[in-house]
């Protein structure tokens, strides 16, 4: 698959301090989460994918085109939706989305029909007409969504997206994000903190620390590999349950008041389960595959 | 957009080409600041004068009215360099005010709420920005100075004939000239100004308190190290010398030299750009 993002000992430097050392990675699903503590240099990578910092080593490619080279015609791809409060007051949201959309490239008529396409699309079409100073929290995160996808890019670069959201408009970002993968006509960069919002939506996770690459992670093919462990509650005389599993090719643990952890062999059938507690007459209370979720992959990246 | 239609799609159409995107920032500014019913009313106010001096142009041409009012022919009003200089400079003042009541908004509305970020993720650079932003000024500010003088001047050649006209056609160079340098150092004072203080308020203040403070530590510096250099600080005093050439006044007191007052605006521009650049960037590294 053609990589989105290539970074090729990508470096950045503010001053005297590196901001971001050697990153080296080539990401390629439709949608990237990119965690990290603060100050881990999340933002800043954003920044200069968006060609808004000086490199001091390396580059960097997106679809293909170097940021050092060409990041005019990376800027007409790119939609970006920042972290903080970006808007102009007194300007009404169509006029304003008309306007960025105008400064991509799109002709005025176009520019003005794709700004109420977009309003009415995250759900600012009652409010259109409004005054921007006068949005809520939640509508000017959707006006900056709006400003971001007016020009239809082809990669969405989104910098904590559900930040100070309540919980159903924190729910209908997260939609509007699964609709806009769904789409299959842009990628997408979610930069969170929050791991159940890139959990829920992320094919791919890039963890920094230390402006350093300290964990990737395709969550799809982890997703797949966690089904081989699996977890097990029992209720009765469970002696001799786990040497007979271990007999079958599981390596087990157990851990404490019946409750077994075991890692599957491959073409393991379930049912051997089933059949080696009833043989015991053992009651199998919970049986569920433990899977490593985000947090655990994050907590242990941040160990490194 | 029909309910059943609202579902993503992107955008496949024609792209305008890039060298004409500067033109959209002012076009979105103008239509702005056009809503502000004060400024339309005092642009009307800056235009009364070039108005009554066009009147007195007609009025010196004809001949029934100057013999009705038994005036000789020459004697209302002599419309030469001297003339267009003071018309200048009259519309020049109001360029000042009008830049003060303008220039606070410029980059500070951009900036008050973090929009440059939006601009410059766009294949829009800074220097597009800049220049948008700048003829913003320049478009609003020609229309008081320079364009209703150069009116002045064609209505007068037209009257005077042709003889008048190729002998004084190098005045219309300076009409042309001297104003657009005079707006063009306004519209840099009041970006950088703008860009610097959020406050709209504050920044109106600051960009006439440039012209006073200049002219005010200027005086001060010639007083105390008994020199002219002071003046140069002065943009008021550095304008007039470049008029009073470009407009071939002779009875003009200038202390300081052409060459210098040249090099002083130049230093000014230089300046005015350097905190323009300081300030709008996508992003503050905060040190």
């Amino acid at each position: 698959m053609p990589s989105v993002i290539e970074l090729d000992g990508l470096g950045v430097r503010f001053g005297n301090r590196q901001i971001l050392t050697d990153l080296r990675v080539s990401l390629s699903g439709r949608t990237i989460g990119l965690l990290g503590p603060n100050g881990a240099g999340k933002s800043t990578l954003i920044q200069t994918l968006l060609g808004f910092c000086q490199l001091s080593s390396g580059t960097a490619r997106i679809f293909g085109h170097d940021i050092r080279k060409s990041i005019r015609e990376i800027r007409t791809l790119v939609g970006y939706m920042p972290e903080n409060d970006s808007f102009i007051a007194n300007m009404t949201a169509v006029s304003f989305i008309r306007m960025m959309a105008e400064l991509s490239g799109l002709p005025p008529d176009a520019a003005l029909e794709r700004a109420h396409e977009v309003l009415f699309y995250v759900g600012l079409g009652e409010a259109r007409y409004r005054l921007l100073g006068t949005y809520s929290l939640g509508m000017k995160q959707l006006a900056k969504l709006a400003q971001a996808i007016v020009h239809g890019p082809r990669l969405l670069i989104l910098d904590e997206p559900t930040n100070g959201l309540d919980p159903p408009a924190r729910q209908r970002m997260i939609r509007l994000i699964h609709e806009m993968k769904d789409s299959g006509e842009m990628h997408l960069v979610l930069c969170s903190h929050l791991l159940r919002d890139v959990e829920e939506t992320c094919e791919e996770v890039l963890i920094l620390k230390q402006g350093r690459i300290v964990h990737y992670s395709n969550l799809e093919e982890e997703r797949k590999a966690n089904k081989r462990f699996v977890e097990v509650e029992t209720f009765g005389n469970d002696a001799g349950f786990a040497e007979a599993l271990a007999g079958l090719g599981c390596e087990c643990a157990t851990a404490g008041f019946g409750r077994l952890k075991m890692v599957l062999p491959v073409d393991f059938e379930m049912r051997e389960i089933y059949r080696l507690a009833a043989e015991r007459d053992l009651q199998l209370r919970r049986l569920n595959y433990r899977r490593d979720t985000l947090e655990d992959i994050f907590l242990k990246a941040m160990e490194v | 957009m029909a309910v059943y239609k609202r579902t993503y799609k992107g955008y496949s159409g024609t792209l305008t080409p890039a060298w004409s995107r500067f033109m959209i920032v002012p076009r979105y500014s103008i239509a702005r600041l056009l809503q502000s019913r004060f400024l339309v009313g005092f642009r009307i106010l800056c235009l009364l004068f070039p108005l009554g001096c066009a009147g007195l142009i007609y009025l010196s041409h004809n001949l029934s009215f100057l013999k009705t009012f038994n005036i000789q022919a020459g004697n209302l009003i002599e419309v030469n360099a001297k003339f267009f200089l003071v018309v200048s400079n009259i519309q020049a003042a109001f360029a000042y005010f009008m830049t003060a009541f303008i220039g606070p908004s410029l980059v500070s509305s951009d900036l008050t709420n973090n929009a440059l970020p939006l601009y410059f993720c766009r294949p829009f650079s800074r220097t597009e920005y800049v220049l948008g932003k700048m003829s913003v000024l320049m478009y609003m500010l020609a229309l008081i100075t320079w364009v209703p003088t150069l009116i002045l001047f064609v209505i007068q050649a037209s009257l005077a004939g042709w003889e008048w006209t190729r002998e004084n056609l190098w005045i219309a160079g300076a009409i042309f000239i001297g104003p657009l340098i005079w707006n063009a150092i306004l519209s840099l004072i009041a970006m950088a100004m703008s860009a610097w203080v959020k406050w709209k308020i504050a920044a109106g203040a600051l960009i006439l308190g440039v012209f006073f403070a200049g002219a005010g530590f200027g005086a001060a510096i010639n007083a105390v190290v008994r020199t002219n250099y002071g003046t140069l600080i002065d943009l008021t005093q550095v304008n007039y010398t470049i008029w009073s050439h470009l407009f071939r006044n002779q009875d003009a007191a200038t202390t300081i030299d052409l060459m210098d007052a040249w090099n002083a605006l130049a230093v000014a521009c230089a300046l005015c750009l350097w905190l323009l650049v300081k300030k709008v960037r996508a992003f503050e590294v905060v040190k």
